[in-house]
């Protein structure tokens, strides 16, 4: 009896229609749809996806917990996700997330380097937000972008071959 | 699937079936192979990589080594555990598990029984070749009974594969990812689950230990006794660990047919209560100035005089003797072997009941109905009125792998319980729970007897009704249909109703019924004569004496209590306490000193607790269980058996020779050889009309919680800690909370005849409408009456209403 064949489901004693936002609700339903019913924890990345978007770029428990009742889920299966992927953050973010890539191809292009220099010019050490609030370092595991490293994706678009300056440049342009 | 294939593992020729896991074959042939997360009893996650192996099938090598407990095995197939190969990847694994591990096994409480030590002497390196600094994961708080030092976890998943697929709560998780991956839960909470501490068992290091045992001896300081646990009628096989006298942890012995590699946390942890502060450990006797110690012969003449007294003045029909069904079977049966000498009759082990009106139609030694295993096989049950989770949480755990399984699993209950599978539940107030199982009984086409037949026909079936109703019929054509009558069932005042309804469900269905006996030797009561209406043997009695509710309602001049405590074992203890007060000699033996004790009797005579006598327990299979003693007795307090012995031959009894415990058994035995567990009842059940509650008042739900059930494990402290300990309240439907002016948190003075008690509301919609749930055997609770039976409520005014 393994929870990999039938996954656990837990029944939550909230009202769903509650939850959320009617358009997310929508958004997340159009995903769970993709699944077979008993199967409905497999939309539970795209879920944190919307719901993360939705609240500023960050996840709270409460939004996992309610991601978890929505989806008939337990709650630490929400957080095992959560905690996993890089691209959900479960502190406040600043205004922009900034991923810079330490796998290897990155790392022999250069990102050791990038990174000492974002560190050093904008005070701000990875998984930190600079003071401002302008944006939040994160260090990146691989971005799938080797051919033109070093790469580093500011919030959903990639940038690639960066060198300080050119970084420096495009931290220039955000808001 | 039936097909045999052979492999060859090592050169040996094995036998296996196809699909079957080659870690599987070869622990069959006692190959041994080092792993970490493989588990016979949870999923496959080959996680933690120590089983690689190295194979071949039709003569061609697999290109890498393969993890064992992953790799099903087919025709021909050629596996080398132990080649060049297979110990160099056991190694490397060694060695990347060993680089996060610390190093400092004398610190660690598992040091001496750990998994991974025991592997790394075989497949570890002497000598580190990592330099850098190690990871440090800070731990969390699991509650009272399981310590954490999470920086040993090895992330083999087991703790969070048990909480998922056998415990069904997921509480424990793996968060995070690579270096930073943490098993917790995430939240810092407690984890409150009956089955919880096997997760003790499973941590192959010292991340999960059990928080009252450690640092308290080494695993080679301790010697295994092997024993049987005590308070609940599945008779889990354990080991004592016992060190200088004294148990310091009790283990799970495995034994397929009744607890699996399972026991549960109150068979684990009760054994604290052998060391409570409230041990009896010398024979007192109450005198003008209080009690004062004294000895074994002048007390035992003493109780000897008077008991002959009393029958001598008022004849022994003047005798009351209660005895705990959890005593030893020994004890049952010299208990009421005493009293039956002295021309004694009233003579009851069933302390939680007060309808005997079935007394006459009740099988003659009732069971579960079938072996333990069995209950998994069941596709349809239907539980009257058990909350099993907390009363067997070992057959609760059979019972949710029925329901995986896809059996219905239907309950009629005052409340609902809480379980972790699909579950259709009808809660109903106790005076209700009559006509659910008449509709039930309705809805599968009973016709019932022209007592039953009215009720039966005005029964308002609805769908919930019918569905039970169709799967118990489907599953009783199919042979694996039951019905299982609890212990809220036991201790409703319409027992014998619902009793004759469940025959009637199950006679209209095909299934079988079975009964949950409430303690670990209910069953052994009935094979011991310790019941008014039957004789060693479940001999018919020709004149039956008082049940146990009887001998409190008609007081006695003398009574014998065994192993009770007045105010917590007894189905109305106000009413106990009272007739207890007015007798001329009260002569309890017990194990702990108690208040409601120390109120009521004339002598204490300090007997063993569990672990501490040689005995036997019948389960509720019928199974008969013998156990030796583990460790002494504390101070004077001695085995039960020897105590009634000796009793009995001050009064010149005949038959009270025995030399040990085991002559007491065979002589039992040799009694019950031809009686085997039946349920087919005798007579016709009389049907009286329902206990409904009058207006104006609510019908209390007296539970006994999971950790109140006997002395022992109230005096386990860690136990006691555990959110499945709640202190005495008073849980309301919202409606009936309205309608009475409560809220949540509210005090309320609840009345019950003349006893008063007061508590805190609950409001919950678990509860049916016109109950009132409040748990027996609980602090507070001795003051109240019977454990179902109508309640006043009255709210107090508190500060916040000035
Ligand atoms: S805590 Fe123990 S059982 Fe749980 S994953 Fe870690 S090593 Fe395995
Ligand atoms: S036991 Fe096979 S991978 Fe862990």
């Amino acid at each position: 009896m393994s929870f990999r064949n039938a996954p656990l489901a837990v029944i939550h004693d909230v009202d769903k229609d509650t939850l959320f936002t009617p358009e997310i609700r929508a958004e997340i339903d159009r995903h769970v749809a993709k699944y077979p019913p008993e199967w409905k924890q497999s939309a539970v990345m795209p879920a944190l996806t919307l719901v993360q978007d939705h609240n500023g770029g960050w996840l709270s428990r409460e939004l996992m917990d309610q991601v978890a009742a929505y989806l008939d889920m337990p709650e630490v299966s929400v957080y095992e996700v959560a905690t996993f992927y890089g691209m959900y953050d479960l502190e406040p973010v600043g205004r922009h997330k900034v991923c810079v890539c330490n796998s290897i191809s990155c790392m022999l292009g250069g990102s050791e380097e990038l990174m000492q220099h974002i560190e050093h010019k904008y005070n701000v050490a990875p998984g930190e937000t600079t003071a401002d609030g302008k944006f939040t370092f994160k260090e990146f595991e691989c971005l799938g972008a080797c051919r033109h490293a070093p790469a580093v994706m500011v919030d959903k678009t990639y940038h690639e071959c960066v060198t300080p300056e050119s970084f420096d440049k495009l931290i220039k342009k955000l808001d | 699937m039936s097909d045999k294939i052979t492999i060859e593992i090592d050169g040996r020729t094995c036998e296996a079936a196809p699909g079957e896991m080659i870690i599987t074959v070869a622990d069959r042939e006692g190959i041994s192979i080092p792993r970490f997360c493989y588990h016979e009893k949870l999923s496959i996650a080959a996680n933690c990589r120590m089983c690689l192996v190295e194979a071949e099938q039709g003569g061609r090598p697999f290109p890498k080594p393969v993890p064992a407990c992953a790799t099903p095995v087919g025709d021909g197939m050629k596996v080398q555990t132990r080649s060049r190969k297979a110990l160099d990847a056991q190694r490397g694994t060694m060695e990347f598990l060993l680089i996060n591990h610390p190093l400092d096994c004398p610190i660690c409480d598992q040091g001496g029984e750990c998994e991974l030590q025991d592997v790394s002497m075989g497949y570890g390196e002497d000598v580190s070749r990592f330099t850098e600094r190690k990871r440090v994961v800070k731990d969390e708080d699991l509650g009272p009974l399981i310590a954490t030092e999470m920086t040993r976890c090895i992330h083999c998943t087991r703790c969070v594969r048990f909480g998922a697929e056998i415990a069904g709560v997921r509480e424990l998780g793996a968060t995070g990812r690579g270096e930073d991956m943490r098993i917790g839960t995430f939240v810092a909470h407690t984890v409150a689950h009956e089955l919880s501490g096997n997760i003790i068992d499973l941590c192959p290091v010292g991340a999960l230990t059990s928080k009252p045992y450690r640092f308290t001896a080494r695993a080679w300081e301790l010697t295994a006794e092997p024993s049987i646990a005590p308070h609940d009628a599945v008779g889990s096989n354990i080991q004592l660990h016992v060190r200088n006298g004294r148990v310091m942890r009790v283990h799970p012995r495995d034994n397929e047919a009744i607890n699996e590699t399972w026991i549960s946390d109150r068979d684990r942890f009760s054994y604290e209560g052998l060391n409570a502060a409230s041990r009896l450990t010398a024979p007192m006797i109450k005198g003008d100035s209080g009690w004062a110690e004294t000895d074994w012969q002048s007390v035992l003449h003493w109780v000897a005089d008077g008991l002959q007294r009393v029958v001598a003045d008022s004849g022994a029909d003047q005798l009351g003797w209660l005895m705990a069904p959890g005593s030893t079977l020994e004890e049952l049966y010299l208990g009421q072997k005493l009293l039956r000498g002295l021309g004694g009759r009233n003579i009851d082990s069933r302390l939680r009941q007060q309808d005997f009106s079935g007394d006459a139609a009740d099988p003659a030694l009732p069971w579960l109905g079938l072996p333990i295993a069995d209950l998994e096989q069941q596709r349809a049950v239907l539980l009257i009125g058990s909350d099993i989770r907390q009363e067997q949480p070992l057959l609760a755990h059979r019972l949710r792998k029925a329901a995986l399984a896809g059996a219905m699993v239907g309950l009629v209950n005052p409340y609902r319980v809480e379980l972790t599978h699909p579950s259709r539940q009808l809660p109903a107030a106790p005076g209700r729970l009559a006509a659910e199982l008449a509709a039930i009984a309705k809805a599968a086409g009973a016709g019932g007897r022209s007592s039953l037949k009215g009720l039966i026909a005005t029964a308002d079936s609805g769908d919930v009704h019918a569905e039970i109703a169709a799967a118990l019929k489907q599953a009783g054509a199919d042979g694996n249909g039951l019905v299982l009558l609890g212990a809220l069932a036991e201790a409703s005042p319409d027992f014998g109703l619902l009793k004759a309804l469940a025959y009637q469900i199950a006679d209209a269905t095909g299934c079988r019924i079975g009964f949950l006996p409430p303690a670990a030797n209910s069953t052994g009561a009935a094979f011991a004569g310790a019941l008014p209406h039957r004789l060693p043997g479940a001999r018919a009695v020709d004149v039956p004496g008082l049940d146990a509710l009887a001998q409190l309602t008609e007081p006695r001049k003398a009574y014998v209590l065994w192993g009770i405590d007045p105010a917590h074992d007894l189905i109305d203890p106000a009413r106990a306490v009272a007739a207890l007060a007015g007798a001329d000699l009260v002569v309890a033996c017990t194990a702990f000193r108690t208040p409601s004790l120390e109120a009521v009797a004339d002598v204490l005579l300090p007997i063993s607790a569990f672990a501490e006598t040689s005995g036997t327990f019948v389960n509720a299979a019928g199974d008969w269980q013998r156990f030796q003693g583990a460790v002494a007795p504390p101070g004077d307090a001695r085995p039960g058996w020897k105590l009634l012995r000796v009793l009995g031959n001050m009064l010149e009894l005949t038959g009270f020779e025995y030399a040990s415990a085991r002559d007491i058994h065979d002589a039992l035995a040799a009694q019950c050889a031809d009686r085997a567990p039946d349920n087919t009842p005798r007579a016709e059940y009389p049907v009286g009309t329902t206990a409904e509650a009058a207006d104006g008042t609510l019908m209390r739900v007296g539970n006994v919680p999971i950790y109140a059930v006997d002395a022992l494990v109230r005096a386990a402290p860690a136990l006691q800690r555990t959110p499945l300990s709640a202190p005495l309240h008073l849980q309301l439907h919202p409606a009936d909370a309205e309608a009475l002016g409560l809220q949540d948190g509210d005090q309320v003075e609840v009345a019950q005849g003349p006893a008063r008690a007061c508590m805190p509301v609950h409001v919950s919609d678990d509860l049916a409408r016109g109950g009132g749930r409040i748990p027996a055997a609980v602090p507070g609770s001795g003051q109240l009456g019977a454990q179902i039976g109508p309640i006043r409520v009255a709210k107090v005014s508190g500060e916040n209403d000035q």
